[in-house]
């Protein structure tokens, strides 16, 4: 097992209060996996891929542990992750284009970086120079500024600084949002192409765009309001996803050869709850045609088949 | 470069035409006669010799003529580098004049304004990263940077000269000393120097450590402050990235200040009877010298349009984006 994380809370802090935006989570990744992590906007993917790396100043960490190669990440330790980042955790940041000083050159940038924690951009810099080849890009860029380069040649370029210095695990945030779709399928095949060639040992690719896992990831992790509400490998979440979430969210995605002139693209009514003061029990329960007495308690996420783990009362007892 | 570079001369040469004709009909069009006061200077002659002085004068400094000859004969002598006699002056050179009161302006507002922006700049940076500093530092900014210039000057020299007694009250030197090269001349002259390079000083300083703090601020919540932060990268670095970046817009800022602190050192000057330019536009619109007020005008917008060209020049040094886009590239 690469990392593991066992019932992590975040908080954010709140004049109002703390917004429950990460609320116990547990899973695991496995080493070569790229797991997928889905959700609607403020479920709460991005507060926990932010809170495996840095958590900004607003975030409150509030219990729970990371573990990665079997060493501990003081994950509420803004110094002492220092070590761990960029050598064991490491980010492509949902902001990629604008992720780079703008008034340095590149391979100025990057040799400040490296040499600011210890490593040695001239060791490094002909692995930097092969990798900036494989994803398509020509040398010179080092001695450009990050404005002469298009959206796409940043995103590229910051792909390949957060994975120089090969991390156990990486977290792709977003990468693919601010892309035309072609762009989109070229980026997440360098991903791919990152894991087989080692340059990362596993890979969280966070995105509300379940289409782009599919082609992507091994595994999904769905989460809803603040809480895992489903894990599987991206086969089973497509097929025959348990949580009724997942079922909603995987049948509201258009199907490749349908038409939809007929019959309408059905979404899921309704609103996640405001994380503020959650609803106890499941979080769903208010959207959820299967509701029951039994959802008014919160349900645990379980293990229900190998590595398909679902936090839903029917999921559990339609198997039993 | 040299298309960059032809544009903005071009724009300079266009922006100085324009000062220099406002410049020229602002003392023409002030209401009086500069004739009338220095006639009536002459205390009891008679109407008739009196008439002959005023055509005499008119004559002299070529107020007879017809108002566009006027602005022609301007232009040509500006060419030859000649700014007129002064009427205040009784017909001294304006450019001697000028040149007597710009060692003292400068020596007050080149170390105030170069100082001010080193020292506010430092202290900015350092309170965005102190809470005690910024606690200390921000307040005291804020009161400072809203003081009117010649408001501290009274106030300074209400304390430290007139109930103190640490400074002189006014005046660039002691009345009961001549310009020399003494060592007692030279001490008269610093403290008579210290006042109102103080009330410059303050004010300005204040302005620049507020922008300088908040510009730090917003650069350290940039992404690529975020992203150095989430790669490891000590606060060494992400603190010199965002100071390197906060200091471009204060360079602008620098430029347009130059502009602004002409008027602040007029009033301080004014305040303190200090010999410089500001004291010597008031002495010319007391007078209502044409000439002095012209030539000392035309001079103010020489030195700002050349600080900005200056200004200009070190952004395309420091600030990568110009150059790209000088090159044709888009920003």
């Amino acid at each position: 097992m690469s990392l593991q994380v066992s019932d992590l809370r975040v908080y954010y802090r709140t004049l109002a209060g703390d917004v429950q935006a990460l609320d116990g989570a547990t899973f695991s990744i496995a080493d070569k996996e790229i797991m997928g992590l889905a959700g609607e906007s403020g479920c709460g993917k991005s507060t926990l891929g932010n809170s495996l790396i840095r958590l900004d100043g607003r975030m409150k960490y509030v219990a729970g542990s990371v573990t990665l190669d079997g060493n501990s990440l003081p994950v509420w330790d803004n110094d002492g992750m220092n070590e761990f980042r960029f050598r064991d955790v490491s980010v492509i940041p949902q902001y990629a284009m604008s992720a780079m000083n703008p008034t340095r050159k590149i391979g100025t940038m990057i040799a400040e970086l490296l040499e600011s924690r210890g490593e040695s951009y001239k060791e490094i810099r002909p692995e930097l120079m092969r990798r900036i080849d494989l994803v398509g890009l020509q040398p010179d860029v080092l001695s450009r500024y990050p404005i002469e380069l298009s959206g796409g040649m940043k995103q590229r370029m910051v792909m390949v600084i957060s994975t120089l210095l090969d991390p156990s695990l990486l977290i792709a945030d977003e990468i693919t949002s601010a892309l035309d779709v072609s762009t989109q399928r070229a980026v997440a095949e360098t991903l791919v192409s990152f894991r087989d060639h080692g340059f990362v040992k596993s890979m969280m690719v966070i995105t509300h765009d379940v289409s782009i896992l599919y082609q992507t990831a091994d595994t999904i992790l769905i989460m809803y309001a603040g809480k895992l509400a489903e894990k599987a490998p991206t086969k089973t979440i497509i097929e025959d996803p348990r949580h009724p979430y997942t079922r909603m969210l995987i049948s509201s995605l258009p199907e490749v050869g349908v038409r939809y002139a007929n019959k309408k693209l059905s979404g899921i009514p309704g609103s996640p709850p405001a994380l503020l003061n959650p609803p106890t029990g499941c979080r769903f329960r208010a959207r959820c045609p299967l509701a029951f007495d039994k959802c008014a308690e919160e349900p645990p996420f379980i293990e229900i088949a190998g590595d398909h783990s679902v936090a839903c009362w029917k999921a559990t007892r339609a198997d039993a | 470069m040299r298309r960059y570079f032809g544009r903005k001369l071009l724009t300079y040469l266009i922006t100085f035409f324009v000062a220099a004709t406002i410049d020229w009909m602002i003392p023409r069009f002030m209401p009086g006669d500069p004739i009338a006061v220095l006639v009536a200077k002459t205390n009891g002659i008679s109407s008739q010799s009196a008439q002959y002085l005023v055509d005499y004068y008119n004559n002299l400094f070529g107020l007879n003529k017809p108002l566009p000859v006027q602005f022609l004969n301007f232009w040509s002598s500006l060419l030859h580098g000649n700014l007129g006699l002064s009427i205040y002056g009784d017909g001294t050179p304006v450019t001697q004049m000028i040149m007597a009161a710009v060692p003292y302006t400068l020596a007050l507002l080149i170390p105030s304004i170069l100082l001010s922006w080193w020292a506010g700049n430092s202290f900015g940076a350092l309170a965005a990263r102190r809470r005690w500093l910024d606690n200390t530092i921000l307040p005291v900014g804020y009161v400072l940077t809203a003081t009117p210039y010649m408001w501290l000057a009274i106030v300074l020299s209400f304390v430290l000269s007139f109930s103190l007694r640490i400074f002189p009250l006014s005046g660039g030197y002691g009345f009961n000393l001549e310009p020399t090269l003494t060592w007692l001349f030279f001490t008269d002259l610093v403290a008579h120097w210290v006042l109102p390079f103080m009330s410059l000083f303050l004010v300005m300083f204040g302005g620049w450590a507020i922008g300088m703090r908040n510009m730090i601020i917003y650069e350290l919540e940039s992404d690529y402050s975020r992203y150095l932060a989430a790669l490891g990268a000590p606060q060494g670095l992400i603190r010199k990235y965002a100071f390197r970046n906060a200091m471009l817009p204060q360079i602008t800022g620098l430029a347009l200040q130059l502009g602004v602190i002409v008027a602040g050192a007029l009033v301080t000057e004014i305040v303190f009877s200090y010999p410089g330019l500001g004291h010597l536009v008031f002495q010319a619109i007391e007078n209502e010298d044409y000439f002095l007020l012209q030539g000392i005008f035309l001079f103010i917008i020489v030195g700002v349009l050349l600080a900005n060209f200056i200004v200009d020049i070190v952004y395309v040094i420091v600030d990568p984006r110009t150059r790209v886009a000088m090159r044709g590239g888009t920003a």
